[in-house]
């Protein structure tokens, strides 16, 4: 008995003809066609992306909001316009509330750095036992600087998160709650508009880190009420170098810069200086331009699909992959949560994650072998590591068919 | 996959399944931990020098295949020789895995040479050594702990 149907080209998700937005994809490694699985590390990017920067370097390369010159005009004009495309792809009330950053990792320690230095000794910021390590180690920085005490919320056996446990977490001396929307090694997706209810009815603001989230679903923050939102352009189909901090209007204003600088300054003396205004008072120094040029392009992508098409088709190829390795001999699934976005993770008996990676790529499959930055995760689960197949909405059924075809031929190989 | 059978070679799987010396060792003269934080292979080794001999050498740990089949190939081949011997093979198998010239002949290395195939694998190059250099740690030094990194 198989319920499961195999996901495949349909009339609303065409993904032949997406795959062809893509240049990488269409290449052979160790002479297999390439089948790339590891979209939770980073995404490809489609053509129109990289011709954007291309295009930018070719054409209109200068610094931004600084000449008056054409090409400055230029670059400026375009460096701004990915600032709106970033604030309407998120639904923030204001591009003020847009700060480019290097990507989730700058985001988040960007507001452990700044908002934190409002934190006292006592102060409390809960994570979860889900974290990605960018969302934990801002915070024993912060730690060790200024005292603060970190509260773990955990995790079931199943991956999700324990939300009984929230309510005895907040003390009156919470001063911020940090936690992923999506876990990167168990592909959780998290309640977090519950959450944040939760949090704000103790007066808590809400971190939330998007990195896993934006490449699968639309995130709108005034309607999840979050007050950060963290997320990197390279998982977002964009380049790497580029990320974005949300942060709501008010917090933002009452919160001292990250890094001093050029561009986050309204006058500079050697006796004071003033800063800029939202958003640049935290973005000192010349930003990525073409980064985040490259970022609008990949937004202004993905607003052209059909993005309910493609949440059913990654939702299909989820089944489908789960299923299909379901059935391997000795191969055990990492994170069973109800609610999951494209991704599994699993270990094999006998078959290290590392080698699992050095054979499946000889069939030309790109899956992620390690602890994926989240070893609290992979202690929980008493593992070293874990394969992950992390899918995007170009990856195929006949992709996971090989996949699991090399899942068996490891474990005959090794075990 | 031919080319992967270069990597995972039948001696390699052996040692794999069946690792030898894979013993805690409580009177060793020097227990060295070694850590590839990149994939999590740790594991700590154990040698017992008498009078300028590795008189006996055993591990316990985690790893891939390839870091598990190489410590376990170490304690075979070190096992009962003298310490300049032991930094001399440690060299060689670098060498060999490392240099993209080596002038080092597998052939020579007895049932080491299984390990060649690794050269060929960048990334797998430190799962693979990681056993050596805990090794040469134990050997030359006071440290108690290694990294790859």
């Amino acid at each position: 008995m198989n319920a499961i149907i195999k996901p495949t080209s349909a009339a609303d998700w065409d993904v032949a003809r997406v795959r062809r937005d893509f240049p990488i994809l269409d290449q052979e490694v160790h002479g297999h066609p390439l089948a790339y699985l590891d979209n939770a590390a980073t995404t490809q990017k489609p053509r129109s992306v990289i011709e954007a920067m291309d295009q930018y370097y070719r054409r209109d390369n200068a610094n931004v909001h600084r000449g008056v010159h054409a090409l400055a005009e230029r670059a400026t004009t375009e460096f701004e316009a990915a600032r709106e495309s970033v604030r309407r792809f998120i639904n923030a009330a204001s591009t003020r509330e847009i700060v480019f950053v290097r990507g989730t990792t700058e985001a988040i320690n960007l507001v452990a750095s700044s908002f934190g230095q409002g934190l006292r000794e006592g102060d409390e910021v809960i994570l979860t036992a889900m974290e990605h390590h960018a969302n934990i180690v801002p915070w024993q920085l912060l730690r060790e600087r200024s005292g603060v005490v970190l509260r773990v919320l955990p995790i079931t056996p199943e991956g999700e998160l324990d939300l009984e446990a929230l309510p005895g977490l907040f003390s009156a001396r919470t001063r911020l709650l940090a936690l992923t929307h999506v876990s990167n090694a168990l592909g959780t997706i998290n309640p977090v508009r519950h959450i944040v209810a939760m949090a704000h009815e103790h007066g808590v603001p809400v971190l939330l880190d998007g990195a896993q989230a934006v490449p699968h679903m639309r995130v709108d923050v005034q309607a999840l009420d979050c007050d950060f939102y963290a997320f990197s352009g390279h998982k977002l189909f964009g380049p790497t170098g580029i990320g974005v901090l949300y942060g709501r209007e008010l917090l933002l204003q009452a919160m001292p810069p990250y890094q001093g600088g050029g561009e986050m300054i309204r006058m500079v003396s050697f006796e004071k200086t003033t800063f800029a205004g939202l958003p640049y008072r935290f973005e000192a120094g010349t930003p990525d331009i073409a980064g985040a040029i490259g970022l609008g392009r990949a937004i202004e992508y993905l607003e052209k699909l059909d993005w309910d098409a493609a949440t059913v088709y990654e939702h299909r190829l989820l089944e489908y992959a789960t299923d299909r390795l379901k059935d391997i001999p000795g191969l055990r699934v990492i994170g069973e949560a109800r609610d999951k976005v494209a991704l599994v993770s699993f270990v094999m008996d006998d078959v290290h994650p590392h080698d699992m990676g050095t054979i499946l790529d000889h069939s030309g499959l790109a899956v992620r072998a390690g602890h994926h930055c989240a070893m609290p995760v992979m202690t929980f689960y008493q593992v070293p590591a874990t394969s992950r197949a992390a899918m995007a909405f170009y990856n195929t059924a006949e992709e996971i068919d090989r996949l699991a075809a090399a899942l068996r031929h490891a474990r005959e190989l090794l075990a | 996959m031919s080319e992967l059978n270069d990597l995972y070679q039948e001696l390699i799987l052996d040692h794999k399944r069946h690792p030898r010396n894979f013993r805690d060792m409580p009177d060793a003269t020097r227990a060295v931990d070694g850590h590839n934080p990149l994939c999590g292979d740790q594991l700590r080794l154990f040698v017992k020098v008498v009078e300028g001999r590795v008189e006996d050498v055993s591990f316990i740990g985690v790893g891939c295949a390839i870091s598990m089949a190489s410590a376990s190939m170490l304690t075979e081949a070190v096992k009962g020789r003298a310490v300049d011997e032991a930094q001399r093979l440690f060299a060689d198998v670098h060498d060999l895995l490392t240099s993209d010239d080596p002038h080092t002949d597998p052939a020579e290395l007895g049932n080491l040479g299984a390990l060649a195939g690794v050269h060929e694998y960048p990334m797998r190059v430190k799962c693979a050594t990681l056993c050596w250099h805990t090794l040469d740690t134990a050997l030359t030094s006071d440290a108690d702990s290694v990294t790859t990194e």
